[in-house]
């Protein structure tokens, strides 16, 4: 299990990569990889957004992200998990979020990647505030459905 | 040692920036719970109903009880991901 609180732009398909890489001891094991990737959108509530700070509760997030993972392992028999989140200023298109999720078989990993999806974006403490292309700024009060 | 108080995002635009409560405070004010610590913080301001409330990094709700060394933070629904 990794958790990364990332203040730089992060590839996570290199992270990805280099992770599954990293873990030659579960080749084999594993049946299923299900990965979920999160992307910063120019739009939003109807409003062009050109820019995007991600605020987080250093020490929470973290200790939030690694109980999520946890409670998904024993659930789902995860044979590993990887979750980057991005913190700081970004721009449309750079990479939000990475959730992997190593199982089995694919009911568990497909179902373990939504649930700390899910979890992830009701509870793990971040916060948007969004730059629209007219100067205003604006914090995002909740998160959109999506699903 | 007192109380470490945290505001984040949109919270800290309505109440301020992060604060101490000292030891000294927390008696003579009566501060016993979270309430406490926001009417002591908020100066008069009503708790918007959807904030949420940790103590030492753990969701609480605003009866939970605080004291010395605790740190305590208000945050509006979060939007991660």
């Amino acid at each position: 299990m990794k958790i990364v609180i990332e203040s730089e732009s992060f590839d996570p398909w290199k992270m990805l990569d280099d992770y599954q890489k990293d873990k030659a001891d579960l080749a084999g094991q594993y049946g299923a990889t299900a990965v979920f990737v999160g992307t910063m959108r120019d739009f939003n509530e109807g409003d062009d957004v050109s820019e995007m700070f991600l605020e987080h509760y250093p020490g929470m997030t973290d200790r939030h992200l690694e109980n999520i993972c946890l409670q998904a392992t024993g659930e789902y028999h995860l044979l590993e998990s990887l979750v980057v989140h991005r913190v700081g200023t970004i721009k449309p298109n750079d990479p939000i979020v990475l959730v992997a999720v190593w199982t089995a078989h694919r009911k568990q990993a497909f179902e373990a990647c939504r649930e700390i999806m899910e979890d992830l974006k009701s509870k793990a403490p971040f916060w948007k505030k969004e730059q629209l292309n007219d100067g205003q700024d604006r914090w995002v009060e909740k998160n959109t459905k999506g699903y | 040692m007192g109380v470490d108080v945290k505001f984040f995002a949109s919270m800290r635009d309505i109440i301020g920036d992060d604060c101490e409560i000292d030891a000294e405070i927390l008696k003579a004010k009566s501060i016993k719970n979270v309430d406490d610590i926001w009417n002591y913080c908020a100066a008069g301001k009503e708790r918007p109903a959807n904030v949420l409330i940790a103590v030492n990094m753990d969701y609480v709700d605003a009866e939970t009880l605080v004291k010395e060394g605790d740190e305590v933070a208000f945050f509006p629904p979060v939007t991660g991901g």
